[in-house]
């Protein structure tokens, strides 16, 4: 079954079988330059890099020459129609979304889909990355047009049967319509769909005959998340895998020197017990066992690798690595800002996870894994077998938030399995998902703005971070190898990353911002919305105050300033539907923030309540955003949900205190992320019709909320934050170390 | 080792456990009850939330001991059968669910929260402190609110 647009790809994980057939498509997404259009009255800017060519870009420009073997589709002979998708589902609801696009194409009841995570696929090489808001961007070409192609064989076969020109031939409902109305259910030609030989070119639809795709679509997966039966890595039974805890250290990197596990292996239920390169491994038949044992260890400790640094000295690095502004502040007025963001920890409700069977001639993993095949690749490596004995499993994850683009806790299971020489049930405790787990770096930014005669004249924006940990790649050995290079290896990465995502969404003049980073041997890694949350975010506190200083109002400042018609129309959405300027009691605000990213824009109006400055809430929230193509308003406005949480739990009180190379915080009621107490009691969600391609969804919600928050704040108490989380006391006795 | 014999979801179970030992581990580890969800281990971000009696519980936290011969349901539990109890029917009205690891928890306590309040307030929905990190509140809120009304 060779033909133009369906070529069989090698390695790929699905038997064909004689009675189902499976398409790949070879697909050339196009990558489209559009520089906007600029307001007249404003001095314009010229186009940041981000504008031009954007992270997902990039990485559909890395994905593309494995496009064509992306989607593979599976037509069961019992009419369901089998999607494997090479990403990772945390929660975002792709699986829901290409779903969605499947049962379009072949129009198909959507109930008659199913999407499965695919095994790490290394002939993917690039295009198994799960990151930068990329999915719907990237599959929604190839997913679409394999979907067309099984359409058309199964037109084909019915034309055969039949006798009829294809041209003839309809599909509604899961079935081949005939000429003479007569319905030819799918599952009664796959079998002779399966064995057609020849060209089946097909063209997705256009979007205007879109009957499904754009329409609010709840979640496939819910009905199982709702009933409990919804499996999660460690909800698998695996032969032989035993619940399995570490014991870490008491400082990041910190290493085992000496260990007595003399009265922990005389405990019930322990099963074994060894050293491994994070800790000690405890096995046992249940994880309250496990931990007990854990705890009855005698452990001595190697120093770790950022024992003498506090939160204090970090500060200081960062501060000190701030770039200087190009522009004096001299003959002309300006506004100079700097702001501090707090290390956050990415803290998925389902902790780091995965189950491993390591055996002398292979080996197999189960995790919820955004980046397999590196992950497959440095496994194979650290257990010394070949790449192709290494099978890896991608399971739905309880959350990622970009956590999961890391793969340690899989490679510590395939470890411990193999010191061990038992398969594994691997599961980190809260404490140590928090203390030595990933964070978002902390950083520090230092802004000014230079303004005369009613215009922005220059607008400079100095961003000192922390090392935020890009050596997954782009999810393959190769370019994780290169982020690993000792010389501008993960640094030119973060700059590829800062400059393809971050940019000023204003027409302010002349444009410039730089990003300089720390690197600190501990353990970051993107967090939703990798830069933006906290770069963008403190672009939009400035405007706020900028627009003050120029003795505007903030909503009409944007307006003036903004680059597109499609900003303004987001913004002006939330102004209406907000009202914003509607008078507010004493201790309450407004405010506003704008995010554009991804081909994507949104505007945030938030009302606080913070008549006690030390206990404020979010009590409502008006967003619009403009994705685009929205494939599933109702997921989207999910996302975007999600985003406005994240926002409030970091602008307000969620952080992570670094004390002597360990943050102090080990639990959820120490890192203060929002609770329903902390969530606005109104959300209102405003998807912008379709006009263009998917842009990006994931992140878009962090930033321009961020910024609305703060903001809210500062006109509800008369403070300008400057250090976020706003309010970030050590209130709690934390755990031993 | 002592044995304890409680009604999990409706049907007599029997385990060998010590008397400390966390019901939640006795249900995912020996009894291959897998709804309820690790999050924290010290009860506070709830993902594990079930039912003893009726009345909410953290099996985190709740010795076996104290389950003997008492009544547990778990998420795989609240629903008869095919019928789903009516937060349940409310998850799924409002697509609540990202990720979902922390929703069985979540509709556990809202199901004990209308079990013992027909009328309820936006205040009683505020002390339900289960964390959802995919940041699921409002959509949690309608859910309740709801299911509060078809109650």
């Amino acid at each position: 079954m060779t033909c133009d647009n369906e070529v069989p790809v090698p390695g790929a994980q699905v038997p064909v079988r004689r009675r189902q057939f499976l398409t790949f498509l070879v697909a050339a997404p196009v990558l489209t330059v559009a520089v906007p259009g600029t307001a007249e009255a404003v001095i314009p800017t010229l186009p940041q890099p981000a504008e031009i060519l954007d992270l997902g870009d990039v990485l559909i420009l890395a994905g593309t020459p494995t496009a064509g073997a992306l989607a593979v589709l599976r037509v069961g002979e019992d009419g369901v129609v089998t999607l494997e998708l090479p990403r990772a589902e945390v929660g975002q609801g792709i699986t829901t979304a290409c779903a969605m696009l499947v049962a379009e194409e072949l129009d198909l009841p959507l109930g008659q889909v199913r999407v499965t995570l695919a095994d790490a696929r290394p002939e993917l090489l690039m295009n198994q990355l799960t990151g930068g808001s990329n999915t719907m961007r990237s599959v929604y070409g190839p997913v679409r047009q394999a979907a067309a192609a099984a359409r058309a064989r199964l037109l084909a076969a019915a034309a055969r049967q039949h006798g009829v020109a294809v041209e003839r031939l309809s599909t509604r409902d899961g079935a081949v319509i005939l000429p003479d109305g007569r319905p030819i259910v799918y599952e009664l030609l796959t079998s002779a769909a399966a064995q057609l030989t020849g060209t089946f070119a097909a063209q997705p639809k256009p979007a205007s005959e879109h009957r499904l795709v754009g329409t609010p679509q709840s979640r496939i997966d819910a009905r199982a998340m709702v009933t409990g039966q919804f499996k999660y890595t460690l909800d698998q039974d695996v032969p032989g895998a035993m619940p399995t805890v570490v014991r870490r250290p008491p400082t990041i990197n910190g290493s085992v020197r000496s260990v007595d596990s003399a009265a922990a292996k005389a405990m019930p239920g322990v099963l074994a017990i060894g050293v491994v390169p994070t800790g000690v491994a405890v096995v046992a038949e249940t994880f309250g066992q496990a931990m007990a044992a854990r705890d009855a260890l005698k452990v001595t400790w190697n120093p770790g690798t950022i024992d003498a640094l506090s939160d204090k000295e970090i500060r200081a690095k960062l501060q000190a690595a701030t770039l200087p502004f190009v522009v004096p502040p001299l003959l002309t007025q300006h506004l100079d800002m700097e702001f501090d963001f707090a290390f956050v920890s990415h803290a998925p409700m389902e902790t780091n996870s995965a189950i491993a069977d390591v055996r002398d001639d292979r080996a197999e993993i189960w995790a919820g894994l955004k980046s397999p095949i590196v992950a497959q690749q440095t496994i194979a490596a650290a257990i010394g077998l070949p790449e192709s004995a290494v099978e890896v499993h991608v399971m739905q994850g309880g959350g990622s938030f970009g956590r999961r683009l890391f793969f340690d806790a899989a490679l510590e299971a395939a470890q411990i399995s193999k010191a061990l020489r038992r398969p594994v049930k691997l599961m980190w405790d809260r404490k140590d998902d928090m203390r030595h787990g990933r964070a978002r770096a902390a950083s520090h930014h230092k802004l000014r703005a230079t303004f005369g005669l009613g215009n922005v004249l220059t607008f400079e924006h100095r961003v000192a971070s922390v090392e935020t940990d890009f050596r997954h790649g782009l999810g393959e050995i190769l370019t994780a190898t290169a982020a690993k290079l000792p010389v501008a290896g993960n640094l030119s990465f973060a700059q590829t990353v800062f400059l393809t995502t971050c940019k000023v969404p204003y027409n302010f003049g002349v444009v410039t911002s730089l990003l300089n980073e720390v690197p600190l041997r501990m353990h970051t890694g993107s967090w939703r919305s990798v830069y933006s949350a906290n770069t963008r975010g403190a672009e939009e506190v400035l405007v706020d105050q900028l627009a003050k200083k120029m003795g505007k109002d903030p909503v009409a400042f944007r307006r003036e300033f903004l680059k597109t018609a499609r900003q303004r129309a987001v913004l002006n959405k939330v102004v209406a539907e907000g009202q914003w300027g509607r008078s507010m009691p004493q201790g309450f605000a407004q405010g506003i923030g704008f995010h554009d990213e991804y081909k994507s824009c949104t505007a945030c109006l938030v009302e606080i309540d913070a008549r006690d400055p030390r206990n404020p809430r979010v009590v409502k929230a008006v967003i619009a955003v403009d994705v685009g193509r929205p494939i599933n308003p109702r997921g989207l406005e999910a996302q975007m949900l999600g985003g406005l949480t994240d926002a409030i739990s970091t602008t307000l009180r969620a952080g992570l205190h670094i004390d002597k190379g360990l943050p102090l915080e080990g639990s959820f009621s120490q890192f203060h992320y929002a609770r329903q107490k902390d969530a606005p009691l109104d959300v209102r969600i405003h998807v912008m019709p379709a006009t263009g391609e998917p842009g990006g969804a994931g992140e878009l919600g962090v930033p321009a909320a961020v910024g609305a928050i703060a903001n809210a704040y500062s006109r509800a108490t008369g403070i300008v934050p400057s250090s976020f989380p706003i309010i970030f006391p050590v209130d709690f006795e934390p755990f031993p170390r | 080792m002592p044995t304890y014999t409680m009604i999990v979801n409706g049907k007599p179970v029997t385990v060998e456990a010590p008397a400390d030992m966390a019901l939640l581990w006795v249900l995912r580890d020996k009894l291959g009850v897998r709804g309820p969800k690790f999050g924290c281990g010290i009860g506070v971000c709830r993902a594990c939330t079930s039912h003893l009696n009726g009345a909410e519980i953290q099996p985190c936290v709740t010795p076996v001991a104290e389950c003997s011969g008492q009544e547990v349901t778990t998420i795989e539990g609240l629903a008869s059968g095919d019928d789903l109890h009516p937060v349940q029917e409310a998850w799924l009205e409002q697509d609540v669910a990202q990720c979902g690891y922390c929703q069985p928890g979540q509709i556990m306590a809202a199901a004990a929260l209308l079990r013992t309040k027909q009328e309820i307030t936006d205040e009683d929905i505020d002390r339900i402190a289960n964390v959802c990190r995919c940041g699921t509140y409002f959509r949690i809120r309608q859910a309740i609110k709801s299911a509060a009304a078809k109650m």
